[in-house]
């Protein structure tokens, strides 16, 4: 764990890095591939809506033995494929709701349930049943939606600036594609549950790209009065200062959920289960990934484009081509030096020459009540 | 920066931290104790989880609309009667329609089932109509009082008794319970009426007990055999005359009772309409001492009509002046009107308890139905997902968090604790709240809402990370450990603050604008973002804090999980020699 620890010290430092501006490209790439496979998934297999959304045929049987899990495995065989929600009513007998049959499809279906319950064929009651998720319930959730958009992306647009928002929002967008197209491949049934599921990713998403540029905001202060590193250098450190935090988070976030997928899933097949956790386990995943590999180099190819951004790389340019004149070794031990003090919010500014002094003036202080020396 | 930032430091974080720890643990025992005092220890499960009761509704066919029962209608009507038994979204209750005149609603167990067979099953078609005349509510033998002067042309009296008989032969009424409808008003309302004549105020007509008097308008004499006949005296009567009100053709006039039975009348014409009311809510009125009574707000075109109908019965002599509350059939109230009423709003008193009230108030906001239902069928059902779902998806939560814990303990040793003892807390004030709020406002727990619970220990988990990573950060630099809990925290908080806002928003602006189970979602959203943040300020901080002054930690001892040689620190600053070339080359 030490070891893991001190790498965490190294990233920190910035010694060592993954460079995820300079290799945004293959990133994006790689993004755009998935995301073209979720779109095709979605447009080729589609979605396939359960009872809630889509109605469905809805048996009610007389009294029998066989228990409600029993009568699921059965009804989900004799209807091929359709999910089956199998209740226990207080007669004795069972309600079977089995999504997308319509009247001629279902008369099969009944025939085959009654010889698997043992029941006589004119016993089973079988009706159409409307959507529980109605349109009502459907439309104002995209309502709310759209709401809530405008207005994380005004708030991100005024907490941090409009880059950050946009690229927010694209990373946002992606992983809720990339979730949608991974259920439309796999072929599980939409059910509340999978909304349910794809709106805490919504949430999450957002909340991760958020902590994400928060410290991004934070390396980027007073970027404009240095001269020795570039935006896209500034947000590539900032990735890997919060890199032990992102993976940390993401496990803990995933462990449970892949326990639910894996273990809880795999055990039983299909069911509910499997549906939230999919949608949760995919969205968890990408929201991690897209906050930064997508978002943060989205950020920064957006903000290279000011014409501040610009004037500051060439300077930065300049500077390090007379560096280099100069000789390469002196470079590098500046490059160390200095990546503690943009990391560093307060030492932000090192660029100037005054602060330099206050690592020593710190050392003073070292043994007293906190802060007395700051 | 150092100097404000000494200022912000001493209330925040080292003031007390013992105090805030107690006082969370005051809180969380006090939760607990209230699940105690309520006698509730486990939260109410979803119809998912744990079954409930079903019922199902047939739609009526009513007299003078034949062809009413529709896939509009019906669709409709589900979505009402889903608002009704799922108002804030957090009940779980399920609508849907079955066949082509069924709807199936099901309630999760432990839901009131009284209740809520009278929340879908009461039209709530709710109407304005002028009072022609009254008398007791008993069966008068001989016509009571005389016709005299005035004239009000309104009265149809043919229409009307036309109306009731379809409406009588159209009810096929075979098993269950017949007179839902009727009863389930009258019974939320069966206490008598406040018996004040109180100056009635632009917006609240209040309700005076009304002699029987004779009447300034002509009643046809069809109309008043009608009255004669009517019966308030008993339940059954009540229910029955209540049916055939809420029948009548809203333009022409009709005999009611009273929803006590205490007086009947003949009332004039439809002039406000339920559909003219905007927004309907239970209030207290302790200035008149009314008790419980209901507040309706009308649309501005609502509010006109209102105007123009109290205008006109103002001039009218008693008890003409009045005007009858009906709410499917029944005479809710019977305020007299001294004036022309321009509040665009008004009163229903008389006899609520606050559970009726708000009931009321409901389904009025709701709307009406569009159709009137009887329950035909009321039977239990077991959990829709099998007991074995459950059970898996516990156990699989189960493995994962065992997962998560040996990774926090093994990657953040000592600080592990501190994380899970918030994530406990957390948890503990999670469940107790989900409890409490059961029979508090009907929140029930569903599969996706235990799911969402289990991200949210990512989440919760996450604002722990942000701040361990931030004093190692702290530590790193060089400093010792209360330092560094004390300078970590201001940033950490900022960075926990910002992102928590987002996922407030999402569950702010969902909860607000959408209904049903995404609204549901957003409050367990909201809820347990909120706990993440108070857990965060008023918990994990003050123990870091108090941690910080312990050996263990302060000295970095290899399984604090902050020992500075494994961190990486830079090495100890007191050599001063090796700080100028630092600084010079920076």
């Amino acid at each position: 764990m030490s070891k893991l620890g001190s790498i965490g010290a190294r990233l920190y430092r910035g010694e060592v890095g993954y460079d995820f501006i300079g290799k945004r490209k293959i990133w994006y790439g790689i993004s755009i591939l998935i995301t073209i496979t979720a779109i095709v998934g979605l447009a080729v297999r589609g979605l396939n809506f359960g009872i809630e959304f889509s109605g469905g045929a809805v048996f009610t049987t007389p009294k029998t033995s066989v228990s409600a899990s029993q009568a699921q495995h059965q009804a989900e065989s004799a209807a091929s494929g359709h999910q089956a929600v199998v209740q226990k009513l207080g007669s004795g007998g069972l309600r079977i709701q089995i999504s997308g049959l319509d009247t001629k499809q279902s008369l099969p279906v009944q025939e085959e349930l009654a010889k698997d319950l043992n029941v006589p064929v004119k016993d089973v009651n079988t009706q159409l049943v409307g959507p529980s998720w109605g349109e009502e319930i459907a439309n104002k959730a995209w309502l709310g939606l759209g709401i809530f958009m405008v207005l994380v992306v005004l708030y991100l647009a005024i907490a941090f600036e409009w880059r950050m928002a946009l690229a927010a929002l694209i990373a946002l967008i992606h992983d809720l594609t990339i979730t949608v197209g991974v259920y439309a491949l796999v072929g599980f049934e939409v059910t509340p549950g999978t909304v349910i599921g794809l709106l805490t990713i919504l949430g999450y998403s957002l909340y991760d790209t958020v902590v994400v540029f928060d410290s991004l905001k934070e390396a980027s202060k007073d970027l404009t009065k240095q001269n020795r590193f570039t935006y896209s250098e500034i947000a590539n450190r900032s990735i890997n200062g919060t890199l032990v935090r992102s993976i940390n988070t993401t496990v803990v976030a995933l462990l449970p959920v892949a326990g639910l997928l894996f273990v809880g899933g795999g055990v039983l097949g299909a069911g509910m289960l499997n549906d939230i956790s999919l949608a949760l386990f995919v969205g968890l995943a990408a929201g991690a990934y897209s906050s930064i590999f997508i978002a943060t180099p989205l950020v920064a190819d957006l903000k290279n484009r000011e014409p501040q951004m610009k004037a500051l790389t060439k300077r930065v340019m300049t500077k390090r081509a007379a560096a280099a004149a100069k000789g390469a070794s002196q470079e590098d031990g500046q490059d160390e030096a200095s990546g503690v003090a943009v990391a560093g919010d307060d030492d932000g500014a090192a660029a100037v020459v005054g602060p330099r002094h206050q690592p020593a003036s710190r050392n003073r202080g070292r043994g007293r009540p906190s802060g007395k020396r700051r | 920066m150092a100097a404000p930032k000494k200022g912000r430091r001493a209330p925040t974080g080292q003031g007390h931290p013992g105090r805030t720890l107690i006082l969370v643990l005051i809180v969380m025992a006090g939760l607990i104790g209230g699940m105690f005092y309520a006698g509730t220890l486990t939260p109410r499960l979803g119809i998912d989880l744990a079954g409930g009761t079903s019922f199902t509704l047939q739609a009526e066919n009513m007299p003078g609309k034949p062809n009413a029962i529709n896939e509009t209608n019906m669709k409709t009507a589900s979505g009402i009667m889903e608002r009704r038994v799922n108002g804030l979204g957090v009940s779980e209750a399920e609508v849907q329609t079955q066949g082509t005149d069924h709807i199936v609603v099901n309630i999760p167990r432990g839901t009131d089932a009284k209740q809520a067979r009278q929340q879908v099953g009461t039209t709530a078609q709710l109407g304005f109509r002028p009072v022609l005349t009254t008398t007791a509510g008993t069966k008068a033998p001989e016509p009571e009082p005389s016709p005299s002067k005035g004239a009000n042309g309104k009265g149809k009296g043919g229409d009307q008794a036309k109306g009731t008989q379809q409406h009588a032969s159209s009810s096929p009424t075979p098993g269950a319970k017949p007179t839902t409808q009727g009863r389930a008003v009258t019974d939320s309302l069966k206490k008598a009426p406040s018996g004040k004549p109180s100056p009635s105020g632009p917006a609240k007509p209040t309700a005076p007990a009304v002699p029987p008097a004779p009447g300034g308008d002509q009643i046809p004499p069809a109309l008043q055999k009608q009255l004669n006949a009517l019966d308030c005296s008993t339940k059954k009567a009540l229910a029955v005359a209540g049916e055939k009100a809420a029948a009548a053709n809203p333009s022409s006039p009709v005999v009611a009772c009273k929803d006590d039975g205490s007086q009947k009348y003949v009332l004039g014409p439809v002039g406000v309409e339920g559909t003219d009311v905007k927004d309907a809510k239970a209030v207290f009125d302790s200035q008149q001492g009314q008790g419980w009574i209901v507040q309706m707000d009308f649309t501005s075109d609502g509010g006109k009509k209102f105007a123009d109908v109290t205008g006109k019965l103002a001039t009218k002599a008693q008890p003409q002046n009045q005007f009858a509350i009906v709410l499917d059939g029944a005479v809710v109230s019977d305020p007299r009107v001294s004036e022309r009423l321009n509040g665009g709003n008004a009163t229903i008193s008389g006899g609520f308890t606050q559970q009726s009230a708000e009931d009321l108030g409901n389904m009025l906001s709701y709307g009406a139905l569009p159709l009137s239902f009887k329950i035909v069928d009321e039977t239990s059902v077991t959990a829709a997902l099998g007991g074995e779902q459950l059970h898996a998806g516990l156990l699989a939560g189960a493995i994962g968090l065992a997962l998560v814990i040996i990774y926090l303990v093994a990657y953040y040793r000592g600080l592990a604790l501190v994380a899970l003892a918030s994530l406990g807390v957390s948890a503990i004030l999670t469940y107790a709240i989900m409890t409490l709020l059961g029979p508090a406002i009907g929140f029930a727990l569903n599969l996706p809402a235990v799911c969402g619970a289990i991200v949210a220990i990512g989440i919760t988990a996450d604002s722990f990370i942000v701040y361990f990573e931030r004093i190692r950060d702290e530590i790193r630099e060089g400093r010792t450990l209360r330092p560094a809990v004390e300078r970590g925290w201001p940033r950490a908080r900022r960075t926990i603050l910002v992102s928590d806002f987002v996922s407030f928003l999402a569950a702010a602006v969902l909860f607000i604008v959408t209904v049903g189970k995404v609204k549901g979602f957003a409050f367990t959203l909201g809820l347990t973002t909120v706990l993440d943040v108070v857990v965060v300020f008023l918990f994990t901080k003050p123990l870091m804090t108090m941690l910080a002054k312990r050996k263990f930690f302060a000295n970095g001892h290899p399984w604090s999980g902050l020992d500075p040689k494994r961190l990486g620190a830079k090495p100890p600053l007191r050599r001063r020699r090796s700080a100028p070339t630092q600084t010079k080359e920076a």
